[in-house]
């Protein structure tokens, strides 16, 4: 076994020019995008040159071909700055396009991936359902075969991009009674008639990153558009987010580092009692506190990124990386208010809106709950 | 288009900054690094240039191993290939035994431009493209905003004070320095940064410059570096408003010496 915690120069260079974009590009627009609960789309064209709506595919699909280590970088270094876009790139890249990469056809990648790796088109991945949120497999969408391809009914919600997304991978039943062994995945196509986008969700935090519900209402997709094996779909659906879930951790990862960055700052600048507050022991251990647990997660989401990077399976990994960041995301961005007391409680200082933005991550992707779950499982088989 | 780039390793601008033991400069080992602010600009004049006209953009930077991050971001924005002068004779140089060390180099190289950036965030000489072009006897243009490609040579604008401008019609070869914010800076991209790995960075030595090391002893060097001293001085003019007045400017004239 080799142990190392050094980044490479490439990946180095990687965090540091992603860094200087979201300074540049999004930090001038968040507190604007976040109250007009604006999604950026023209953004992704910019973060599609940069290779950064593409960054698990190979060049030949129009991808950076690059791991998920650089992956989890480049997610914590969006999220530094701005969560919604961190959450956005993540649904972008590790569900819809990942899913479509790993399961799709030459012909299904060449038409869907490259366009969707280099920010040309936006991807959606739709899995929860109104009635069924952990509990996935209990979903109703159903498809039926009909006229040389399938007819999709049912409605998706919280889904990522619900209303803007040009691809959507959604996932179906084919057969009631195989239960979750009888679910698979259809690509559907913004325009496809019967494919409607729902209402858009007024959300806590996360406000720039689209979140609309899907309805879909005898909505027709050719056979081409079956994505994977049939019955497969929630199988592969789990295996999708083994990945998701790296980058759910490294967007908590980078909500934290933001709001730490900016209590660290303050307590060094803010004076009371005729002396900086970093000086008094109280402020200083709950800087230390937070400093450790964000290096504890991205330790724990860099292990994880790297056995995935090395083939390994991740489920237990990628579990432990979410569930640690996203918990330790919340407490350290409250604390980061404290610092800052009266003025952490407006918008004139970045982690009220970092706390928001936190929360999403306990939730998202699989609940705290259901990692805990997950581990323990794993606990029993490993 | 041959375009070589100066390209200049200064401390980040938010590092920590404190005072040596020796009292002579900065302490090292607080400090963070980046590419010289006005540099970043040369360096997007040259890839600008290079999309234009075609040609090859080299980026040169002097300095210990650890200028190599400098090269390989100039690489990963999409400079052709690097040079690094790396030397421990080299280190701790003045302004004429970097240029001189600099003219070396792009002499043996060979070009149609040298750029620089204006100056340098740290020392704030502005010399360094000034006196390589002396070296190297060639044209060479300061406070650069603009560069057009002529026949034959090159067409410039220069900043002058005040507001105004300057275009000048020069030859190539010739030495321009840089002025900041003249353009859009690129970000390296992902596949920029992975195909910088594979491009050359030579490396080349006082020997291999054939510079005599002796002679670039600094002729400057500097005896102490501190923190301005803040102080207050208070005092009560008493008299007339004429006598205070007169008072007043007497004191504004030969003890705070503003007229």
């Amino acid at each position: 076994m080799s142990l190392s915690f050094n980044l490479t120069d490439e990946q180095w260079q990687i965090k540091k020019s992603v860094r200087e974009f979201a300074e540049a590009e999004i930090k001038p627009h968040v507190q604007e995008w976040d109250e007009a609960q604006h999604f950026p789309r023209e953004l992704f064209a910019k973060m599609g040159a940069l290779g950064l709506t593409g960054v698990l595919f190979p060049e030949e699909y129009g991808g950076a071909g690059m791991g998920y280590v650089e992956y989890a970088l480049i997610i914590e270094e969006l999220s530094r700055i701005d969560g919604a876009i961190g959450l956005s790139v993540a649904a972008h890249n590790s569900l819809c396009t990942n899913h479509l990469y790993q399961y799709g056809t030459a012909a299904q990648r060449e038409r869907f991936v490259t366009p969707l790796a280099k920010g040309e088109k936006l991807g959606a991945w739709a899995l929860t359902e109104p009635g069924s949120g952990s509990d996935a497999s209990g979903m109703k969408t159903q498809a039926i075969p009909r006229d040389g391809g399938w007819v999709i009914n049912g409605a998706k919600n919280f889904i990522t991009h619900g209303i803007s997304a040009d691809t959507a991978v959604v996932l179906a039943i084919t057969n009631r009674e195989m239960r979750s062994r009888g679910i698979s995945a259809f690509i559907v196509e913004h325009g496809a008639k019967g494919f409607l986008a729902g209402k858009k969700e007024n959300k806590l935090g996360v406000r720039a990153s689209e979140t609309a519900s899907l309805i879909f209402e005898d909505c027709w997709v050719p056979k081409e558009n079956l994505l994977g094996e049939p019955g497969r779909g929630f199988v592969n659906a789990m295996q999708i987010l083994d990945g998701g879930r790296i980058s759910i951790a490294a967007l908590a990862l980078g909500i934290a580092q933001g709001a730490y960055e900016s209590a660290l700052k303050y307590a060094q600048e803010r004076k009371q009692f005729g002396q900086p507050i970093f000086d008094f022991q109280g402020i200083q251990f709950k800087l230390a506190d937070m400093a450790t647990q964000i290096d504890a997660a991205r330790l724990l989401i860099w292990r994880a990124a790297w056995m995935k990077d090395n083939k390994q399976q991740t489920t237990r990994e990628s579990a432990m990386a979410k569930l640690y960041a996203s918990e330790i995301a919340v407490k350290v961005c409250e604390e980061a208010i404290q610092i800052h007391g009266g003025y952490g409680y407006t918008k004139d200082y970045p982690p009220e809106k970092h706390w928001r933005d936190s929360k999403i991550c306990t939730i998202g992707e699989g609940t705290s709950e259901v990692q805990r779950l997950v581990i323990a499982r794993q606990l029993l088989t490993s | 288009m041959k375009i070589i780039v100066c390209l200049k390793q200064v401390p980040k601008n938010d590092s920590i900054l404190r005072i040596n033991e020796q009292g002579t400069w900065i302490q090292d080992r607080d400090l963070t690094y980046e590419i010289n602010e006005s540099d970043q600009y040369a360096l997007e004049a040259a890839l600008q240039l290079k999309e234009k006209h075609g040609g090859e953009v080299i980026a040169l930077s002097l300095g210990p191993a650890r200028v190599q991050t400098v090269i390989k971001e100039a690489l990963a924005r999409g400079a052709d290939r690097g040079i690094h002068l790396e030397d421990a004779t080299l280190d701790n140089l003045d302004a004429f035994g970097i240029s001189t060390a600099i003219a070396a180099a792009a002499k043996a190289e060979g070009f149609d431009l040298l750029l620089t950036g204006l100056q340098s965030d740290d020392y704030g000489y502005a010399q360094t493209g000034v006196i390589a072009a002396e070296l190297l006897g060639l044209p060479h243009a300061t406070i650069v905003m603009d560069v057009q490609a002529t026949d034959g040579g090159i067409r410039v604008k220069r900043e002058l004070e005040n507001g105004f401008f300057q275009w000048v019609s020069m030859p190539a070869p010739a030495v321009l320095t840089i002025q900041s914010g003249i353009n859009t800076l690129r970000y390296a991209t992902l596949k920029g940064i992975m195909a910088a790995k594979k491009k050359e960075i030579k490396k080349l030595d006082a020997a291999g410059l054939g510079l005599d090391t002796a002679s670039l002893t600094p002729k400057m060097q500097f005896r102490r570096v501190y923190v301005p001293v803040k102080s207050k001085q208070t005092q009560f003019l008493e008299g007339s408003p004429a006598e205070v007045a007169a008072k007043l400017i007497e004191k504004l004239k030969n003890e705070a010496r503003v007229f």
